[in-house]
């Protein structure tokens, strides 16, 4: 067989081509450098905020109001460590080794979404995460079902497909909540409160203060822009929102008939900085409970491999 | 063997009898039972399977995308390989 070798102007051709033409990007196939870390960091990421998003509701598991409630829930969070682990192996097929991805959250290198820096204090949270949280996920990431990268791309296609229902029920929740008593309601507004504010700074920062979103366009990675995003998700929200009954904690926010959209009010960057930052209300808690949750593990592995390494050497013997 | 030395697995699953086993997507595991077990959890949950192969990626041999053309070009003039090439009167009925 002849190997047909490329020179690198051929190799980058090639690349854009396929980008250009719509296609998908494999392991395999040439890309350049920056567009490989550039994946890395953020499927990374997103793999991390898959891992970390079970802490806050993980932690309602036995406190859920029904079982119907706690089946709901515990499907939902083993999802999310399902997602984690397809996002863990799409990072893995651009060379970076699952140990390193894992030590650098455990080390607070890596980051995750800041969305989980926030507490879950009430059940309401639980209907809020699902509604909220997952919807803006929910957003962002049909979007990426055609990022230019295979793996990625693959992954969030079936993301997507078994997300939906981490929103139908977290929107039961609340919606049971908002026809229920009046501290019921009184729990779903005051989670709509809290959790409202922080699922749009989820999109990211304004387009105009983002700079790296605008090769990540050019790339293909990213196909919608962080603004336009948010306001797919308002926009998608508000009526949910008026069905519920529930007020949303924006005094500015109004239907602009000529932009057919809603007007928002003003997003203060300060605070989602500063929970970037490591300055949330949760973020030494999440970082310690991986922590120990990988230790309370080690015995496990530990394990599983003595016991893979002793049936190796039965077999051999026989 | 520590954790680190984990190899990864690809994982194939067949949907339901009738079809072939198609690529699901990978994992890390001790060993081959392991390996089932952890892709039943994380590739089967709604049930998308009757049945799961596992291989490790290691024993899996590729084309690389530089043999592309080598390979696979040639069948791109070879129309006369498929019916549509050959003309058939629609008295005939279909063939």
């Amino acid at each position: 067989m002849q190997f047909r070798t490329m020179t690198a102007q051929q190799q980058q051709e090639r690349f854009e081509a396929i980008i250009e033409a719509e296609g998908k990007v494999e392991p395999k196939d040439w890309m350049p450098e920056a567009y490989r870390k550039t994946l890395i960091r953020q499927i990374s990421q997103h793999a991390h905020s898959e891992v970390v998003g079970m802490l806050p509701e993980g932690r309602w598991i036995t406190r859920a109001p029904s079982l119907r409630r706690k089946v709901a829930l515990l499907a939902k969070i083993q999802d999310e460590g399902g997602h984690g682990l397809y996002l863990y192996s799409a990072a893995e097929t651009l060379g970076v080794s699952r140990e390193d991805m894992v030590s650098d959250l455990l080390t607070g290198k890596a980051k995750y979404s800041s969305i989980f820096n926030y507490p879950t204090i009430t059940w309401a949270d639980i209907g809020a995460v699902g509604w909220l949280v997952d919807g803006a996920a929910i957003v962002n990431q049909i979007m990426l079902q055609k990022a230019s990268f295979g793996p990625y791309s693959r992954a969030m296609i079936r993301i997507c497909k078994e997300e939906s229902f981490h929103q139908r029920q977290g929107y039961e929740i609340i919606l049971k909540l908002a026809q229920g008593t009046p501290e019921q309601k009184e729990l779903a507004q005051d989670a709509l409160n809290r959790w409202w504010w922080p699922s749009l700074m989820m999109f990211g920062p304004n387009d105009d203060a983002s700079p790296n979103s605008a090769q990540s366009m050019a790339w293909k990675i990213k196909r919608i822009s962080n603004d336009d995003l948010r306001q797919k998700f308002i926009d998608q929200t508000v009526p949910q929102a008026n069905f519920l009954g529930l007020t949303i904690p924006d005094p500015d926010l109004k239907w602009n008939e000529e932009r057919k959209a809603y007007d928002f009010g003003e997003i203060d960057w300060e605070e989602f900085f500063n929970v970037v930052k490591g300055n949330g209300p949760c973020n030494k808690e999440r970082l310690r409970d991986r922590q120990e949750a990988h230790a309370n593990g080690e015995w496990v592995r530990e394990a599983a491999s003595a016991y893979a390494a002793k049936k190796a050497e039965r077999k051999e013997a026989a | 063997m520590s954790r680190k030395d984990w190899p990864l697995w690809e994982v194939f699953i067949r949907s339901r009898s009738g079809l072939h086993h198609k690529h699901a997507g990978s994992l890390h595991a001790p060993d081959a039972e392991m390996a089932i077990s952890n892709a039943r959890d994380v590739y089967t949950r709604r049930n998308e399977g009757v049945s799961i192969w596992v291989v490790e990626s290691r024993h899996i041999h590729a084309t690389t995308p530089g043999e592309k053309e080598e390979l696979f070009d040639p069948a791109e003039d070879k129309a006369y390989r498929h019916p549509t090439f050959y003309d058939i009167p629609d008295e005939v009925g279909h063939m």
